[in-house]
């Protein structure tokens, strides 16, 4: 063999590896991309598969009498006499009513932990709605309870999961449905409502305002902000240390741990400055120095894209530099500034941790009406939720979880729009 | 007057002197040739008096509302009589807050001490005295502002110069808040940290083996003597850390290589969008799915194979952490192998090198100082993320570099010590204070290190 077939033959022999390989290394790449892409469906496929059930809830139809020596109340216009009312008395009687034959207290208990505990105060707002009904017997759905609604839906599943209730109230709850007393209904109140203890009765109404009302302080504070000082870095800023030092703040700003702002918001803003706790207002500043690196970042971007024959152009024509900045360069980069500031306020509608740091963790009943009412926000309800041990809560946490996601959806969405559709190309 | 009213108003009578300054550059120039007699446009002459008019009056009132609570309740405190007066700053503060709620009729006047309600009654009235008289000075000042700001229209007054300067200044202002923040983040975990390490030597906190941060309440309780040791803490953080680079460098890295080398175009442009979800999503999401979802399949898992997993494994929490820095790293790495010179990959291509060959030997060296900078900042990430780790990682100070058992991180002691309301003294909250400074330093220098790397790297190329 000579000397030339030989290498041949060895080159022959290790191309076929090197294919090998190359085959080999295209596949790592396949499976990476594979295994991001399944992280992604998983993700979103176990919080759907999760949460879907919490847009519907079981209701219960009995007969309420609206008995006025029951509730102890004659006239609905007297506020002491509403206050005082007896209101749980009508939907236990109801109750009563339904199933005639139950004696014992424990299975008394047990028939009324059927219904939600606020199920009587629904009837109260029904009352006073049509005042005309008091004294009168109609049929109403009313709430149930969170462990009857985890049963009943995992039951009409075909996989009935009964851990926390009671042989009889399994069977009653089989009586009610053959009856067709008893049915799921769109879930009103997780959009209506505010936080409670009661897994049924909570809703997510209190921290969607929450997040709304802080999202507004930080785009207020952040945007005028964060457009100025992108404005004199790339305008005016004259090029020496002291511009260096700034841009080197506005990097690491833009990476440092989210829970350091949380810190910073603890101790300047809440021990120094006395702003109180737990309200939009100091949510707003703390998520407005978070979010500034980043609206900086991309404003400057923007200014940056707006060609130089622009300016020049405009100089020429007599404007000062204020004049240039004011008419051409800001309009023409507010687009992408937009985009920016959308980026921006999506990052602060997710962000929590600095949040817990400044008491925006606190169990809050009440709807927040302003800037200084005690308020928490959406993914901070998801934690507390999240933490919160029963298991109607999974559902909730997971159906408040597809609202957060489908809000952050619209804005990047829209914010890709934006660019897509206002963004020049030069 | 409320302080958005005070707002409105300054903000009205601004209108009003932008108006007033316009108009009467009109009056003057129009009887001598119209308004190019004028140095600047009649606008910019009305925007002097309004700035006038509003910005020293914003000033005042600025300080005035930093300083006033502190300065009324000082006087208000001194002047109350010595048998109540506090003896030291606990003592102090629950007068004072005892007092200000009197004032303000959250508790009941009747049955607390003449000295106290007498207090009470000077604080209100101190405070309606500030506010009116607050109100009185800035309108007068902003009325002297629009007087003077009228007063120096005329033909020569350079009032678009003067204009820009104030401009020029609050721009300045506002590039300078990052410089303001980074400052107070210092400062705040500093003053605090420095006021920790007197109760615990630095020594002990830096290399001491047991943390259990719970001091007691009273002297005779039992085992709490609170240790401050916080070397599990950064075990546990290096460890999850470590957990979520081995599935985020390897992960993200292929995809981008194969993103940038290999794949079609509408696969690019349905993977790299769909990749880029993962770094959208809420790290509160990740916690819940690390918390609820993979961490009990883990445990599951382990149990069907006979091995004990806990189900606040570091493993779950750093492999969902991974997840979440996939499309972090990938999008860095893209950026740096994108840059790197076609010319590069043609030689290499010219010479027989298979493609994958090319990318190994010749791309990837090219492209490493960037994506090493890269990593660094996905590092940076992962110790300081908190939300996975609060929700999926334990409690418990564990000393450990099994990622099967439940450590704890910085970050969770960090919240656990500051949510709800604690003494602000005590060394249990300050020790808060004192990771956070750890924190902050580790993640700053390799932040700067790596935006170094970065920039360095993008030059060479450029």
């Amino acid at each position: 063999m000579s000397k030339a077939t030989e290498h041949l033959s060895k080159i022959k022999h290790s191309l076929a590896r090197r294919n090998r390989a190359e085959a080999r290394f295209r596949w790592y790449g396949r499976i990476a991309i594979f295994i991001g892409l399944a992280a992604v469906a998983v993700l979103f496929g176990d919080i759907v598969n999760k949460g879907h059930g919490a847009f519907r809830t079981t209701y219960i139809n009995l007969d309420v009498s609206y008995d006025q020596d029951l509730i102890g109340v004659n006239n609905l216009a007297d506020s002491e006499q509403l206050a005082a009312g007896n209101w749980d008395a009508l939907t236990k009687s109801a109750l009563r009513t339904k199933f005639p034959n139950i004696s014992g207290r424990s299975d008394k208990r047990r028939l009324n932990n059927l219904l939600s505990n606020g199920a009587g105060f629904d009837l109260k707002d029904r009352l006073l709605e049509s005042p005309q009904l008091l004294g009168k017997t109609e049929s109403v759905w009313m709430l149930a309870d969170d462990d009857i609604d985890t049963y009943y839906k995992s039951w009409l599943a075909g996989e009935p999961y009964a851990a926390r209730l009671s042989d009889k109230q399994v069977i009653w709850i089989g009586e009610l449905h053959q009856q067709g007393l008893i049915k799921l209904q769109f879930n009103s109140n997780f959009f209506m409502r505010g936080d409670s203890r009661e897994p049924e009765q909570a809703g997510i109404l209190g921290a969607a305002i929450g997040s709304f009302l802080t999202l507004i302080v930080t785009l207020m504070l952040s945007f005028p902000i964060g457009v100025c000082a992108a404005i004199y870095l790339e305008e005016f800023a004259p090029k020496n240390r002291w511009t260096d030092f700034i841009e080197v703040n506005i990097n690491n700003l833009a990476a440092v741990p989210s829970i350091i702002f949380g810190l910073l918001g603890l101790a300047i803003f809440i021990n120094f400055f006395h702003v109180p706790r737990s309200v939009p207002l100091i949510g707003g500043l703390v998520l407005t120095l978070m979010t500034l690196p980043t609206i900086i970042i991309t404003s400057r971007a923007a200014i940056k894209s707006v060609p130089p024959s622009i300016r020049e152009a405009a100089l020429g024509m007599g404007a000062s530099r204020y004049q240039v900045v004011l008419h051409h360069v800001l309009p023409l980069a507010l687009p992408g500034m937009l985009t920016g500031a959308i980026i921006g306020m999506a990052q602060a509608l997710g962000e929590t941790a600095p949040l817990l740091m400044i008491g925006m963790v606190a169990f809050i009943v009440d709807i927040p009406s302003g800037f200084s009412d005690p308020a928490t926000v959406l993914p901070v309800q998801i934690f507390l939720w999240a933490d919160s041990p029963e298991r109607a809560f999974i559902e909730k946490t997971s159906a408040a979880i597809m609202v957060l996601l489908s809000f952050l959806i619209i804005m990047n969405t829209s914010a890709v729009w934006l660019r897509k559709r206002l963004e020049r190309r030069w | 007057m409320q302080t958005i009213n005070i707002l409105f108003l300054l903000f009205g009578l601004g209108l009003f002197g932008f108006y007033l300054g316009r108009g009467r550059s009109r009056a003057i120039a129009n009887p001598l040739g119209g308004i190019r007699q004028l140095h600047s446009l009649p606008s910019y002459y009305g925007l002097h008096t309004a700035l006038w008019c509003a910005l020293p009056s914003l000033f005042i009132l600025g300080f005035w509302l930093i300083f006033n609570e502190a300065l009324i309740n000082s006087i208000v405190m001194s002047s109350v009589p010595i048998d109540i007066a506090p003896i030291d700053t606990a003592s102090y503060n629950l007068l004072l807050n005892k007092v200000t709620n009197i004032a303000s009729g959250v508790m009941p006047r009747d049955g607390q001490g003449a000295g106290v309600v007498n207090a009470a009654d000077s604080l209100s009235s101190l405070r309606v005295t500030s506010r009116w008289s607050m109100t009185l000075l800035l309108l007068v000042l902003a009325m002297a502002g629009l007087f003077w700001g009228w007063y120096k229209v005329s033909v020569d007054f350079r009032a678009r110069p003067a204009v820009e300067k104030v401009m020029q200044n609050l721009l300045l202002g506002c590039a300078c808040l990052a410089i303001f923040t980074t400052v107070g983040i210092v400062f705040s975990v500093l003053f605090e940290s420095i006021q920790f390490f007197r109760t615990v030597p630095i020594y002990d906190f830096v290399f001491g083996l047991e943390w259990s941060p719970q001091t007691a309440i009273r002297e005779d309780q039992v085992g709490s003597s609170g240790s401050f040791g916080a070397v599990p803490l950064f075990v546990g953080t290096l460890l999850v850390s470590a957990v979520a680079m081995f599935i985020a460098v390897p992960v993200g890295l292929m995809s981008a290589i194969y993103l940038a080398e290999y794949a079609s175009k509408n696969v690019r442009t349905f993977a790299k969008p769909a990749l880029e979800i993962l770094a959208g999503i809420p790290t509160v999401v990740y916690g819940f799915f690390a918390a609820l979802t993979v961490a009990p399949f883990l445990r599951d898992l382990g149990n069907s194979f006979g091995v004990s997993i806990s189900s606040e494994s570091a493993l779950a929490a750093g492999g969902v952490m991974g997840i979440m820095i996939i499309p972090f790293i990938s999008s860095l790495a893209d950026d740096v192998i994108t840059a790197v010179p076609q010319s590069m990959r043609d030689g290499s291509l010219a010479m027989g090198a298979t493609q994958s060959e090319t990318i190994l030997k010749v791309v990837i060296p090219a492209a490493l100082p960037g994506i090493v900078g890269g990593i660094m900042l996905a590092v940076s990430r992962a110790i300081g993320e908190t939300m996975i780790v609060v929700m999926a990682a334990g409690m418990a100070a564990n000393l450990t570099a099994n990622p099967l058992d439940s450590v704890t991180t910085v970050t969770v002691q960090i919240v656990s010590l500051l949510t709800g309301d604690q003494e602000f003294d005590s060394p249990k909250t300050l020790a808060a204070f004192a990771l956070g400074l750890m924190l902050f330093t580790v993640t700053l220098m390799l932040n700067i290190f790596a935006l170094h790397i970065v920039k360095k790297y993008r030059e060479q190329y450029e």
